[in-house]
């Protein structure tokens, strides 16, 4: 049959090929602990522990605008104790695992993607092929689960540190009291707030090593491929949260 | 034996290998020679499946190897030892830790995964180098522990992807007699992938001249260095 295709013809069929087969064996080797069990206590802390810094400067900010926008927004019409409640909703619900999830993108994503898309153009992935190592359950599937662990107790790091820091900014600067700020907190809390932002940021994180892992393992040229690869990565990551982020909305509230 | 019957490869528009045919007799060292860019290493990358020709087929020991299930493919390449061009080494893993990668999948215990890595490396001059890591070798170093990762799986055939490109002559003659030992003790069927000439003359039994993609000559040693093949006698003459 080959005879009668053009090369693109047959780059296109070796893709769809490619991706399946691709998909087939990081499922595949998710049943093989033995190979990624050892791996994933250095992924933790890599893909999660290291992320923190960067999850909770950012979730000290924004707990901080949304504390001011809150009030800035409510003045004269609104309760000021709606600050608390406002603040915590969002952070919990939308901006603590979103946010999160695009810094870590750019972490997390471009570390996976370059650090696989070196090795594919070194040709450290064909070495553990030759030695009969399943690439996928070396590489991928320990980044993958200690992505989906980790992001969500990143994400609750984040959301405690937005809290806070919104709580602060409120009583220093918007002339509310504690009481007042927890008062709107409670309020309007709920039990399902927390959880639907915890499995979001899951989702994220599995998705991201996902890209992350996928572009990497398709890394193809020098110096200028794993660059790419890396860029891939970061966008599609984002493009996934976003995506899932929808989905979440639409399948859980 | 390995057998690689009308195998054509392109990259693109770039057709790599173009009706490669070549028999490789078990027990022998087959120098597969040739300029830069005729397909010597890609056609090394289909013997242990990193690469399925676009047609013709690829066989070892009677098995077509784009016919064979994932696992079949496993199994199959635990009898191959592949060294690379620079090594490969696993750059965030020990060189004792690289050496018994091969080993830990095929469910040894620890005291024979630890054995085994230790006679490979000291068989290669490296005894000691065990708890280094890649970035803190040389060249040669890094090659020769890629050839100990190759040999600690005990496999029946080794592939050397260009051996001595990159080194010193005197750590390239090294290379050569290290290849030719193992052949000698271990008994392995090798597969060489060069343009040095002076290494293939002295590790190779038979030699493999490629040129746009298919077999231009083969023959011994001999055979080869006194063809009348002008492209042949230019490759070795090294005429421009």
């Amino acid at each position: 049959m080959s005879d009668r295709l053009n090369p693109f013809g047959i780059a296109q069929i070796g893709l769809v090929r490619r991706t399946g087969r691709w998909v087939a064996d990081a499922s595949r080797a998710v049943a093989m602990p033995r190979v990624w069990l050892p791996l994933l206590v250095v992924h933790l802390r890599r893909l999660g522990v290291d992320s923190i810094p960067i999850a909770l400067f950012l979730a000290v900010f924004t707990g901080i605008v949304l504390a001011l926008l809150a009030s800035y927004i409510f003045t004269g019409a609104v309760p000021l104790y709606f600050v608390g409640a406002l603040v915590a909703k969002t952070v919990m619900m939308e901006l603590g695992p979103v946010l999160t999830g695009m810094a870590l993108a750019g972490r997390v994503g471009a570390n996976i993607a370059a650090e696989l898309g070196t090795m594919k153009v070194t040709e450290q992935v064909d070495a553990l092929e030759t030695l009969a190592v399943d690439v996928h359950a070396y590489l991928v599937v320990p980044r993958v689960v200690a992505a989906t662990l980790m992001f969500p107790v990143v994400t609750a790091m984040a959301i405690t540190v937005g809290v806070v820091s919104g709580w602060i900014t409120a009583v220093n600067l918007l002339d509310l009291s504690t009481p007042e700020f927890f008062k709107g907190v409670r309020q309007f809390y709920q039990l399902k707030d927390v959880w639907f932002g915890l499995v979001k940021s899951a989702s994220f994180g599995c998705a991201i090593a996902l890209m992350g892992a996928l572009t990497g393992l398709r890394t193809q040229g020098g110096a200028e491929g794993v660059g790419r690869a890396t860029t891939r990565a970061v966008v599609l990551g984002c493009e996934a949260i976003l995506v899932l982020d929808a989905f979440w909305a639409l399948v859980l509230l | 034996m390995i057998s690689f019957r009308d195998v054509t490869k392109s990259f693109g528009p770039k057709r790599v290998l173009d009706g490669f045919s070549l028999d490789i007799p078990e027990g022998q060292t087959t120098v597969l020679l040739g300029y830069s860019g005729t397909g010597k290493s890609v056609a090394l990358k289909h013997i242990v499946g990193l690469l399925e020709p676009d047609r013709g087929e690829v066989e070892v020991d009677g098995k077509v190897i784009e016919r064979l299930s994932r696992d079949e493919l496993v199994r199959l390449r635990a009898t191959i030892g592949y060294v690379f061009q620079f090594a490969a080494l696993l750059d965030s893993i020990s060189v004792f830790e690289n050496v018994a990668l091969g080993l830990r999948q095929q469910g040894l215990t620890e005291a024979a995964v630890t054995e085994q890595v230790r006679s490979s490396l000291a068989r290669v001059g490296l005894a000691d180098a065990g708890e280094r890591y890649p970035a803190e070798l040389s060249g040669g170093m890094r090659k020769r522990v890629g050839i100990a990762r190759a040999i600690a799986l005990e496999p029946r055939y080794i592939l050397y992807d260009e051996p001595t490109t990159g080194l010193d002559p005197v750590t390239s003659a090294l290379i050569d007699r290290l290849m030719v030992r193992t052949k000698r003790d271990l008994g392995v069927t090798g597969v060489v992938v060069t343009h040095d000439l002076r290494s293939a003359f002295s590790v190779g039994d038979r030699i493999a001249m490629l040129y746009e993609g298919r077999v231009r000559a083969v023959g011994t040693v001999d055979e080869i260095r006194n063809t009348d093949d002008p492209v042949v006698r230019q490759f070795i003459e090294g005429r421009p």
